[in-house]
C-alpha cells in the first residue's frame, strides 16, 4: 500500500485551503526557481527518466512527447495545450486537482511550457465544470498576484502566460485536434495526423497536448527526482496514479495509488469492497468507457497497470474503475455507452457517423433479445469495420466495449435473444441500484 | 450530436440583443486572451455571456439568434460560423430554458447507482414528462446529459452550473421542493461526503502533518 508521505495529490479530497497559501504549506511552489533553472533539456531528460506516461489515456511517454517540439523558437511560438475536458465515463480524477489542487496544475503548467520553450498556455476545461474553473481562476490570479507566472515567472526572467478556457458540452473536444479546433472557435471535429500538433498545432503552431494530471505531477517528479517516482509502480508503469472507483463498491471513491496495484486490493482496500462480496461481482470496466470489461476470473488477479491491462486485451485508459455486480443487466450497460458513443461521434467519418448509430441500434435490440443469433457476429464484424478506420479513435472506444461485451458475455447474449423466442420478453430486469 | 429538441410549444426569437454592462466587463478580460487575429477563439466565452446575461434578465439561460450575430460582429465572423458552434455544442440552449436547467447524468456509471430513480423522481416532482420538456410552471427543464465527470459521486443531477450528487428518488424529491421555495441549497454530496473521499471519510492522506488552516 502506497504510504501517505509518496501520495502527491494530498489535498484530494478538497479538506485543506486550495488556494495558494495551502499549497504552499503542501510543498508546491517551492524552489520553482531553481528547477527552472536546470534548463529545458535537463527537465526533459529528468520527465524521460522518471517514465511518466500519459494520464489522459493513451500512455504516452510523456518526456519523450516534450522532445518533439522544435529546440528553437522561431516565428510561431510554441504553444502548451493542458487537455481538462475530463469527459470519458468513469471519469473525475482531474475535477480534484482542478477544484482542489489547481497550484500543482499552474505550476506544472510554468515548468512544461518553460521546458518546451512555450511563453503561453491554455487549459481548456470542460463547460460543466464550472465550479472547478472558477477554483483555478482564483489559483492562476494569486499565481501572477505573487509574480510566480507573468512577466518574469518566479524571477527567472522567463515571460509566462496562462489562460483558462472553458469547453461547452462536447466529448469529442477531449481528443486533441478537436480540442485544438474548439480553441480556435470552430466545431470541434478531429484533425487529419499528420500534421501532429508537434509541427502544426493551436494557430498552425508547434503545440504539446497533455492531460492535466500529467502536468500537474511534473512538479514534484522534478523536487523529488525520477529515482524516486520510477522506483513507484511496476517497470515501464512507473509512479502513482489516480483510480477512480465507481459503480457497485460499497464506498465509491477517488484515491491516489502505485501504478500496478492488484484490481481485487484497490477496490476492497479503498472503495470498501463490491456490494455483497467478492464473490457477487459480475465484470469491471478497469479504464473508462472506452476499454473492453473484464469478466470477475480476470479481475481476480489482474494488476492495474498499462502493460498488464493490455495483455488481457483491455486498458488502463484513464484508470476509471466502474464495477458491475451480479444484478447488473450487462447487455444495458454496454448499449448505454453505445448510446453515448452514437451520441458524442461528430459525424465527419461515415464509419464513425454511420457505425455508431447502427451499433447502438442493434445493441438496444440485444438488450431485449429481439435478435437473431448470428447477428452477435454480424455486430462484432462492424465493430471491426469501425475499429482503426475513423480519423480519431473515438470510433475504436464505440468498439472496443461491444468486443469485450461479446468476448466475455456471448453466452448471456444468447440466451437473451433464446428467452424472446421463447415468446418471453427478457428477464425481468433487475434494478441496478438496489 | 448537439440536437436540440424542438419544442412544440413556439418560442420568440427577440428581435435584438445587445450585452448589457455587465456582460460588456465580463468581455474584455476574455479577447485579451487570444492573440488580436485569433479573436473567433473567444466564441464560446461570449455564447456563455450571452447565456448569463439571459439569465439575468429574463430567467432563462439560452441564446437567442440575435445574440449569435451581436457575437459575430463582435469577433469579425460570419453569423453561420457563430450558429455552427453554438448548435454544436450541447451546452448551448437554442430555445428557452426553465430557470432551472435540470441536467440529469444517464450514463452508466450513474446509471449502476440508480439514475433511473432520479430521472423517475424528477418527472414526478416537475410534472414533466419527458427529456427536453419545460415544466407548466415554467420554473424547470429537464435534459438528459452524458457523463458530467463526477462519476464516484453517482448518480449527480446538474441544476444551472452546481452539480448534486449521490442523489437518490428522496433526494431529489426534497431537491425539487427546495427549489420551488426558491432556496438554492449547497451544492456537492446530498449524503455529506467530503468530496469524492468514500463514505465515512478519508482512508488516506490521514498521515499528515495537516496544513496551518487558512
Ligand atoms: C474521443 C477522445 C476523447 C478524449 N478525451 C480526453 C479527455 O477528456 N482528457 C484527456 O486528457 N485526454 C483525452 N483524450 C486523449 C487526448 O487525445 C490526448 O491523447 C491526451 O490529452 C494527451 O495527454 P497525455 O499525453 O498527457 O495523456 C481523448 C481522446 C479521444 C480519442
Ligand atoms: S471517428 Fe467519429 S468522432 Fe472521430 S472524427 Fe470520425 S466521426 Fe468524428
Ligand atoms: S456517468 Fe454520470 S457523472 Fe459520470
Amino acid at each position: 500500500m502506497l504510504s501517505d508521505k509518496d501520495r502527491i495529490f494530498t489535498n484530494l479530497y478538497g479538506q485543506h485551503d486550495f488556494g495558494l497559501n495551502g499549497a504552499r504549506a503542501r510543498g508546491d511552489w517551492d524552489g520553482t526557481a531553481a528547477i527552472l533553472a536546470r534548463g529545458p533539456e535537463a527537465i526533459v531528460e529528468e520527465m524521460k527518466a522518471s517514465g511518466l506516461r500519459g494520464r489522459g489515456g493513451a500512455g504516452f511517454p510523456t518526456g519523450m512527447k516534450w522532445s518533439f517540439m522544435p529546440k528553437q523558437e522561431s516565428e510561431r511560438p510554441h504553444y502548451l495545450v493542458v487537455n481538462a475536458d475530463e469527459s470519458e465515463p468513469g471519469t473525475c480524477k482531474d475535477r480534484d486537482i482542478l477544484r482542489h489542487d489547481p497550484h500543482k496544475l499552474v505550476e506544472g503548467c510554468l515548468i512544461a511550457s518553460f521546458a518546451m520553450r512555450a511563453h503561453a498556455c491554455y487549459i481548456y476545461i470542460r463547460g460543466e465544470f464550472y465550479n472547478e474553473a472558477v477554483n483555478l481562476q482564483i489559483a492562476i490570479d494569486e499565481a501572477y498576484e505573487a509574480g510566480l507566472i507573468g512577466d518574469n515567472a518566479c524571477g527567472s526572467g522567463w515571460k509566462f502566460d496562462l489562460y483558462l478556457h472553458r469547453g461547452a458540452g462536447a466529448y469529442i473536444c477531449g481528443e486533441e485536434t478537436a480540442l485544438l479546433e474548439s480553441l480556435e472557435g470552430k466545431k470541434g471535429m478531429p484533425r487529419l495526423k499528420p500534421p501532429f500538433p508537434a509541427a502544426v498545432g493551436l494557430y498552425g503552431c508547434p503545440t504539446t497536448v497533455n492531460n492535466v494530471e500529467s502536468i500537474a505531477v511534473a512538479p514534484t517528479i522534478l523536487r523529488r527526482g525520477a529515482a524516486w517516482f520510477s522506483a513507484l509502480g511496476r517497470p515501464k508503469n512507473s509512479g502513482t496514479k489516480l483510480f477512480c472507483i465507481s459503480g457497485h463498491v460499497n464506498k465509491p471513491c477517488n484515491v491516489e495509488e502505485e501504478l500496478g496495484i492488484p484490481l481485487r486490493e484497490l477496490i476492497d482496500t479503498y472503495a470498501g469492497g463490491v456490494r455483497g462480496g467478492w464473490d457477487n461481482l459480475l465484470a469491471v470496466i478497469p479504464g473508462g468507457a472506452s476499454v473492453p470489461l473484464l469478466p470477475k476470473a480476470t479481475c481476480d488477479t489482474i494488476l492495474m497497470d498499462f502493460d498488464s491491462l493490455r495483455d488481457v486485451k483491455s486498458g488502463l485508459g484513464t484508470a476509471a474503475v466502474i464495477v458491475m455486480d451480479k444484478s447488473t443487466d450487462v447487455i444495458k450497460a454496454i448499449a448505454r455507452l453505445s448510446q453515448f458513443y452514437k451520441h458524442e461521434s461528430c459525424g465527419q467519418c461515415t464509419p464513425c457517423r454511420e457505425g455508431t448509430g447502427w451499433m447502438m441500434r442493434v445493441m438496444n435490440r440485444m438488450v431485449q433479445g429481439r435478435a437473431e443469433p448470428e447477428e452477435i457476429d454480424t455486430l462484432e464484424q462492424v465493430t471491426r469495420q469501425v475499429e482503426g478506420h475513423t480519423i480519431c479513435a473515438l470510433g475504436d472506444a464505440a468498439a472496443w466495449p461491444i468486443q469485450g461485451l461479446i468476448r466475455h458475455f456471448r453466452p448471456v447474449m444468447l440466451e437473451r435473444i433464446a428467452h424472446y423466442k421463447a415468446g418471453r420478453s427478457s428477464p425481468p430486469m433487475k434494478i441496478a441500484a438496489e | 450530436m448537439a440536437e436540440h429538441h424542438a419544442g412544440e410549444d413556439g418560442f420568440v426569437q427577440p428581435a435584438h440583443f445587445a450585452f448589457d454592462a455587465e456582460s460588456e466587463a465580463a468581455i474584455a478580460p476574455i479577447l485579451a486572451k487570444y492573440p488580436p487575429s485569433r479573436q473567433a477563439s473567444a466564441v464560446i466565452p461570449l455564447l456563455y455571456v450571452v447565456q448569463k446575461q439571459m439569465q439575468r434578465t429574463a430567467d432563462s439561460r439560452w441564446v437567442p439568434r440575435a445574440a449569435m450575430d451581436t457575437v459575430a460582429v463582435r469577433l469579425g465572423m460570419p453569423p453561420i460560423r457563430v450558429y455552427e458552434v453554438a448548435t454544436f455544442y450541447f451546452m448551448f440552449n437554442t430555445k428557452p430554458v426553465g430557470k432551472f436547467h435540470l441536467q440529469l447524468c444517464t450514463t452508466t456509471p450513474c446509471w449502476l447507482r440508480g439514475s433511473d430513480d432520479m430521472v423517475a423522481a424528477c418527472k414526478s416532482a416537475t410534472g414533466i414528462a419527458h427529456f427536453g420538456e419545460t415544466s407548466a410552471d415554467g420554473l424547470f427543464t429537464m435534459t438528459e446529459v452524458e457523463c458530467v465527470g463526477a462519476c464516484v459521486n453517482a448518480p449527480i443531477l446538474q441544476v444551472n452550473d452546481d452539480f448534486y450528487e449521490d442523489m437518490d428518488a428522496k433526494l431529489t424529491m426534497d431537491l425539487i421542493a427546495a427549489l420551488k421555495r426558491g432556496e438554492i441549497p449547497p451544492r456537492g454530496s446530498m449524503i455529506g461526503r467530503q468530496t469524492s473521499a468514500p463514505v465515512g471519510g478519508p482512508t488516506t492522506l490521514t498521515t499528515l502533518d495537516s496544513p496551518p488552516a487558512e
